[in-house]
């Protein structure tokens, strides 16, 4: 607890993360509690009406509230990123770690991929895979996982590989402890905490991705309120008759983005030592 | 009595791009239940290496071990696949580290760390695995061992540390204990208790100890018999005593003349073998002391010396002596 306070003190910025992500995070939980309305529900007579005090932020063309599809888009958001990071983080670090521990022809094969991998933007990737996949919410958690996969796997092996030098792992060895136990058990916890920075750095990123793919039309399909999406359908026609369905979804994404690498930042700072000031 | 360790013809060489590097050569010895041996030289005359081929533990490449047999109990550890020998570690030979400050892992307990260990080998509960990690501080002499089994690595003393590796070796009763330079890290007060500790616990479990060192006066305090080495060979073995009070090889003779005298007088020169070790890959042809030897002659240049009986339980490899 006072450790908590000690970097609270140190790293406000990070607390400033922390709390948007915390907001962030109890308005996708509770949305159905929060939300003064049903996202779902069209009202033609409310179509484009201005923020007023029964639509707060306004309604879209369908006469929905922004504000109750804007809260329930959390929990899209928040599914994407945090169902895109732990697969992308998972695969990658069993990945990472069996790379570098095992060495070898393996090694050699799953870091050239990982290279071809990396040579494409995660945003180019995510599209072709979720052309292919089709639209629904599971492939685009599936299509921003993925190119997820390199850059973790490169970043775990890279400490995998000074990891396994260590005086503990020869020492376990010396007990006789089998190499699959040795990775398990004295490698793989110790790579936890740059695992956790990097899972948290790319928290943004993937919501940033999932908005961008919705945007492009190939994200979460209707009827799901999805913020890029939101985005995308008023850009071009309403921004000059009804800018409000521009700016809160886009006031939105920036902000958890926004969030996520501030605590990102912090997170680094305050696990790894070395890269701070 | 019968030896309990047996190493016959070990020899350890490794693969590199500037050629073959022989670690090990013809290395043999055996140690009882209850001894200690000291292997004793110079950084880079083998020792580690040695104790590494004992525990199969040699990064394999470059690393091979090309002859020899190391037998524990009677069993050729250098004739077991993996698995058998992964058997073997811990429960008939283990090994303690240089470095206690790093061979811990600083993410489980000490006590979690020892009850692994012990779960590998035998097939006893969780809760009887912890009782035996406390059970092993209690005897490595850690005050309150049930509140240090919950501590990690980061609150205990180099010392402590060490200890717990100790107590970690010798959770399964191995037969034969190796300990690579186990003080070196330590201060001298520490030293000496940590010496104190294996001392009492090979008399008590009847553990053979290979104390590995370069510090003459580890030996003198700790081992039965000695041997030492220089270039990846055995060049005198004997009982401490007798090596102390009268050393045949001028290598040993050069060692104990540089070991700082008291009353030497200020301003004295302290005594020095003059040169370095010469390069594993490039040994010359005769005795590998010879460059820098003051009684050398001209065989010594041309050929290599045997290890003979010097006296009885005393034998050399020196052409001179």
């Amino acid at each position: 607890m006072s450790d908590a306070l000690y970097y609270a003190r140190r790293y406000p910025l990070g607390v400033i993360g922390a709390l948007i992500l915390i907001i962030f995070v109890l308005t996708a939980i509770f949305a159905g509690v929060v939300a003064p309305m049903d996202p779902l529900t069209t009202n033609a007579r409310a179509s484009l009406a201005p923020p007023s005090h029964t639509y707060w932020i306004g309604a879209d063309m369908m006469g929905r509230d922004m504000l109750s599809r804007m809260i329930h888009g959390a929990r899209i958001s928040l599914a994407v990123a945090l169902g895109a990071t732990c697969i992308g983080s998972g695969l990658g670090a069993m990945l990472g770690l069996a790379s570098g521990y095992l060495g070898g022809w393996f090694d050699l094969i799953v870091q050239r991929i990982a290279e071809i991998m990396q040579s494409l933007p995660l945003l180019v990737m995510a599209l072709v895979i979720t052309a292919s996949l089709g639209p629904s919410l599971t492939n685009t958690i599936i299509a921003i996982a993925i190119p997820l996969i390199p850059n973790v796997a490169r970043v775990i092996r890279a400490n995998v590989l000074s990891l396994r030098e260590l005086n503990y792992v020869e020492a376990a060895r010396a007990i006789g402890m089998g190499r699959a136990r040795i990775a398990l058990v004295h490698v793989f916890p110790n790579t936890l905490a740059p695992l956790i920075v990097l899972a948290t750095a790319q928290l943004g990123s993937t919501i940033l991705t999932e908005a961008s793919l919705s945007f492009l039309g190939l994200g979460v399909p209707e009827p799901y309120p999805s913020w890029g999406r939101m985005l995308s359908e008023s850009a071009a026609e309403y921004i000059r008759s009804a800018p409000w369905l521009v700016i809160f979804p886009g006031l939105a994404i920036s902000l958890v983005v926004f969030g996520a690498n501030l605590f990102g930042d912090a997170l680094r700072d305050i696990l790894d030592p070395r890269q701070g000031d | 009595m019968a030896p309990v360790l047996e190493v016959s013809g070990l020899s350890t060489v490794f693969h590199t791009r500037a050629g073959i590097v022989r670690a090990v050569q013809d290395v043999s010895f055996s140690v009882e239940a209850g001894e200690t041996l000291a292997i004793v030289g110079e950084s880079g005359c083998g020792k580690t290496m040695t104790a590494l081929s004992l525990m199969r533990l040699i990064p394999s490449p470059p690393g091979e071990i090309t002859a020899g047999s190391v037998k524990v109990a009677g069993t050729d550890l250098l004739k077991l696949d993996e698995p058998g020998m992964r058997k073997m570690r811990g429960s008939q030979i283990a090994m303690i580290f240089q470095e206690p400050m790093t061979a811990l892992n600083p993410l489980l307990t000490v006590g979690r760390q020892i009850a692994e260990m012990v779960s590998l080998h035998e097939n006893v509960s969780r809760r009887a695995a912890n009782a035996r990690a406390v059970e092993m501080l209690h005897h490595v002499r850690i005050p309150a061992p049930e509140r240090r089994a919950r501590e990690y690595p980061h609150q205990m003393s180099g010392g402590m540390r060490q200890r717990a590796m100790i107590a970690m070796a010798l959770a399964c009763r191995p037969k034969v204990l190796i300990a690579d330079e186990p003080t070196t890290a330590l201060d001298v007060t520490i030293q000496a208790q940590v010496l104190d500790l294996i001392g009492d616990l090979r008399k008590e479990l009847g553990t053979a100890v290979v104390l590995i060192t370069h510090d003459l006066g580890v030996v003198a305090e700790t081992a039965d018999r000695m041997i030492v080495m220089y270039a990846g060979r055995k060049v005198e073995e004997g009982t401490t005593k007798d090596l102390f009070a009268d050393p045949s090889h001028p290598y040993l003779q050069g060692l104990l003349a540089s070991i700082p005298k008291f009353g030497a007088g200020e301003g004295t020169r302290l005594r020095e073998i003059p040169g370095i070790v010469p390069a594993l890959n490039n040994l010359p042809k005769g005795c590998a002391f010879a460059p820098r030897c003051s009684a050398a002659v001209a065989k010594c240049q041309e050929a290599i010396p045997p290890l003979e009986t010097k006296r009885p339980g005393h034998a050399a490899a020196c052409w001179v002596t």
